[in-house]
Formats: C-alpha cells, sequence, structure tokens
C-alpha cells in the first residue's frame, strides 16, 4: 500500500513538473522567440528528415503513376503542345514588343516598384498542420536558404500565406484562411481598400470574407480581383488574393462586406514561391533611398 | 532488464514518431468533410490506460511538443494539453481490461471531446468568437467520430505491441527469479 502511494506520489511531482515545464515555454515564448531555438533544432533533426522523405517517395509514386500513361496520349499531347508552342512564341513575341515599350513608359514615370520582380525561390509542402483548427504548412526551406519570417508565400499566381516561423531547414506558414490571418486587401479597379480575414467556419468552403470596405460611388461587382494593398506592413503590395464572389452593403450604409474565392486551391498546395524580400526590407529601403 | 527498459523507450518513441509524420503528411489526404482524425491523440490515451499514468504523461508530453515546434504559435500549450490527456487517462488503469475495447474506445471518444472542447475555449473562446454550435457540429463532434473510427484499426496494433513487449518483459523478469 506504502509502495503504491509512493508511486502515484511521484507520478504527482513529475506531472507538476512537466506542467510547469509547459507553462514556463508558453510565458517564455511569447515574449521572445528566441525561447523555441533548441526545439526547433531538435525537429531539425528528428521530423523534418522523415517529413522530406516522405514526401519524396510521394513524388516518386506520382512519378510512377504518370508513367504508365501510355505513349500514343502522350506523342498526342506532344503534337498539340508543339502548336501550342508556335502559337505562343508569335505571342510572346508580340508581348515582348509591348513589355519594351511599357519598361520605357514605367522608366518615364519611375514606376520602380513593380511587384513581378520580386526575387522568389520554390519550396515544397512537406507537412501539414496536424489538427483541424487552423490552417498552417510546413515547406521545406529555412533559414539555411535565406527564408525569413515575414516573407510572403504565393501559390500558382495568388498569395498563399505567410511565414511566422523559421527552422534551420523548415519553415511554417500561415496560410490566409487560417482563422487567425488578417490581410489588408485592395480592389484592384476602384483602389477601394478592404480587411480580408479567414475564418474557420468558411473554410471548408474554401472561401474567404472581406469587410469595411467604404461604401462610396466606385462600382465593385462580383468577379472583381482583390489584390493586397500599399497599407499592409507585412504582405507586399499587388499580390492578387482572389475574386469577390459576393458583395454587400453592410446595415450602416456607411462600409460594405462579402465574400472572397481565392486564387490558390488551398486543399492541394503542393508547391509554393517564397518571395524573398520582406516589406519591411523594401519600404526601409525606399527610405534611405529617398 | 536494462535491454528490455530500453526496447520499449525505442519503441516507444518509434510509435510517436511514425504517428505523428502519418498525422501531418498521410492524414491530410484522407480528411472528410474537411476533418481528420487525431492520431496522437488515439496514442496518448492508449499508452494512458495501457501502461499507466507516468508513461501516459510522457508520451502526451512528447507527442504535444512535437506539434508545439511545428505547428503551435507557443511551445508547451499543446504539450500540456496532451500531458493531461495521457494522465487522465493513466488513472484508469486499474478497470482496464486487455479484453474489453469499449472501455478504450469511450475513453478515447471522450478525450477527443474534451480536447476539441479545451482547445476551443483556450483558443477562439478567449479572443471571444462565440459561435460555440457551429464549431462543435463542423470540427468536435465530427473529429470524434472519425478519431473512434481509425481508434478500431490502430488501438488493436497499439495492443499487439504492447503486449510483444509484456511478454518479453514477463520473461525476461522471471529468468532473474
Amino acid at each position: 500500500m506504502r509502495k503504491k502511494n509512493q508511486t502515484s506520489h511521484t507520478n504527482r511531482y513529475i506531472l507538476l513538473g512537466l506542467s510547469l515545464f509547459c507553462a514556463l515555454m508558453m510565458v517564455l515564448s511569447s515574449f521572445s522567440d528566441k525561447a523555441a531555438g533548441p526545439f526547433k533544432v531538435l525537429a531539425n533533426v528528428t521530423v523534418i528528415p522523415l517529413q522530406q522523405g516522405i514526401n519524396y517517395i510521394g513524388g516518386w509514386l506520382g512519378d510512377m503513376k504518370d508513367n504508365f500513361s501510355t505513349m500514343e496520349q502522350l506523342r498526342a499531347e506532344n503534337e498539340s503542345l508543339q502548336e501550342q508552342v508556335d502559337a505562343l512564341t508569335t505571342e510572346n513575341n508580340y508581348l515582348q514588343e509591348e513589355s519594351y515599350e511599357y519598361e520605357r513608359l514605367q522608366e518615364l514615370y519611375e514606376l520602380d516598384q513593380n511587384y513581378a520582380e520580386y526575387e522568389k525561390t520554390a519550396a515544397h509542402v512537406i507537412g501539414k498542420d496536424s489538427g483541424n483548427w487552423f490552417n498552417t504548412f510546413t515547406i521545406d526551406k529555412g533559414s539555411n536558404d535565406g527564408i525569413e519570417v515575414d516573407m510572403n508565400v504565393l501559390a500558382g499566381s495568388g498569395l498563399a500565406g505567410i511565414v511566422t516561423e523559421v527552422g534551420p531547414t523548415w519553415a511554417k506558414v500561415r496560410s490566409i484562411i487560417d482563422d487567425s490571418t488578417n490581410v489588408s486587401g485592395m480592389v484592384l479597379s476602384t483602389s477601394d481598400t478592404c480587411i480580408v480575414s479567414g475564418d474557420l467556419s468558411l473554410m471548408s468552403s474554401g472561401q474567404i470574407a472581406f469587410d469595411q470596405m467604404e461604401n462610396n460611388d466606385n462600382v465593385v461587382s462580383v468577379g472583381d480581383q482583390i489584390v493586397t494593398s500599399y497599407i499592409s506592413d507585412k504582405y507586399l503590395q499587388g499580390i492578387l488574393i482572389g475574386s469577390i464572389s459576393e458583395i454587400n452593403v453592410d446595415s450602416n450604409n456607411l462600409t460594405r462586406s462579402g465574400y472572397i474565392t481565392p486564387a490558390v486551391d488551398f486543399k492541394n498546395i503542393q508547391e509554393v514561391l517564397v518571395i524573398t524580400t520582406t516589406k519591411a526590407e523594401l519600404t526601409g529601403e525606399n527610405d534611405t533611398g529617398e | 532488464m536494462k535491454a528490455v527498459k530500453i526496447r520499449r523507450i525505442v519503441v516507444t518513441a518509434v510509435i510517436i514518431l511514425v504517428a505523428y509524420l502519418l498525422q501531418c503528411s498521410v492524414f491530410p489526404a484522407l480528411e472528410i468533410a474537411g476533418v481528420k482524425p487525431n492520431l496522437m491523440l488515439i496514442v496518448t490515451a492508449s499508452f494512458g490506460f495501457m501502461r499507466g499514468p507516468r508513461e501516459g504523461m510522457f508520451v502526451g508530453f512528447a507527442s504535444g511538443l512535437l506539434i508545439d515546434i511545428q505547428h503551435g504559435d507557443m511551445i508547451g500549450f499543446y504539450a500540456l494539453i496532451y500531458l493531461a490527456a495521457g494522465f487522465v487517462n493513466g488513472l484508469f488503469e486499474q478497470i482496464y481490461f486487455d479484453e474489453d475495447i469499449k472501455l478504450p474506445l469511450f475513453l478515447i471518444a471522450g478525450t477527443d471531446l474534451v480536447y476539441g472542447l479545451g482547445v476551443y475555449f483556450l483558443t477562439f473562446l478567449l479572443r471571444s468568437d462565440f459561435n460555440f454550435l457551429y464549431y462543435l457540429n463542423r470540427i468536435i463532434i465530427p473529429e470524434t467520430i472519425y478519431t473512434i473510427a481509425i481508434t478500431l484499426i490502430v488501438y488493436p496494433l497499439l495492443l499487439f505491441i504492447n503486449h510483444k513487449l509484456e511478454t518479453e518483459e514477463k520473461r525476461s523478469a522471471s529468468k532473474f527469479v
């Protein structure tokens, strides 16, 4: 009996000790990012290589599956692609001509903040959030590859999220449909700004909400594109977020709100592009340049 | 004696690691209605009632910490929740029998339900998001049901591994006597 009591006592001490440790780490990590440092290194040697391995095997299996598609199919595809290449070459020449003209005009107007020129680096998604409550994912590049916190992450043509944590060979990205994300957006055609916020209750339908758009004379309709605005201090300007799928005037008659269909398919993100310039760097450079 | 102990620790660590990797890389593909089962919780709870509070605590702490490192906003949050889950399940070790699958199912379902409620209260309610019924219907209940379904597959496996280790331990213990 005494022995049993003793073990339950030690158990209680262990519980107390570990709980205190957790509480202490929570307090520390909410004050400083450095507290998580040792654990990130731990993840680096244990989980990340394995996740990368699984990702590699998955990719390899996918390739194998693709190899089964028949030769004929490939030939037909090749032919149609060749036609497409021809068409695109012509179009490309034409566009290049326009691009030269555009560049010339741009120099004329000294518009050097073109977002197409942001430097990007590609990364693979190697893990997703373990729970059902939030929407974050892990990518296979980290501080060794020059990734920093607050870098914007693109998937395809649209904004996917923002880097919130960086380890040596991995980084955590919080997507824009996550419940705790807010992005300052702007209607491309009218430059009206709004707040785009992720919402757990909309996540399953693949939409995000926006609100606080001024209810002025500018006509904003379904299908208009929303890009990131010039106001945000973390998101670079002019990155496509999505297109409006529903818009309503709020009951106060001063603002408008509605829903956006994101440009990114968040169910199947595999590869992402990380913009290696942060907004802070960009604005800092501009300040010193002027 | 020592070799057996080390083997148990290694096997447990491998189980946690495999569960975590499955949870992060394979389970997102198994999503039904936007909800995936919580394998880490199954492992934590199972170790709790199969092996007692102490092992439940350590397993829960390790799994929670893994989640914290990669996905949490602060280190220690999930570790604390899983730690508590492991400990509470460990208290049921005394009324647990191998042959009975009802108690494990019931415990894991209860743990997942409480876990869902806990996460809602600690993260969403504190941000004054009062849409509780929606989250209950949309995430907490479906996750619990899906987790029970996965338990039916995973739990016998864990039980089998535990049996193997336990017979090994008994054999080496009787050698000394």
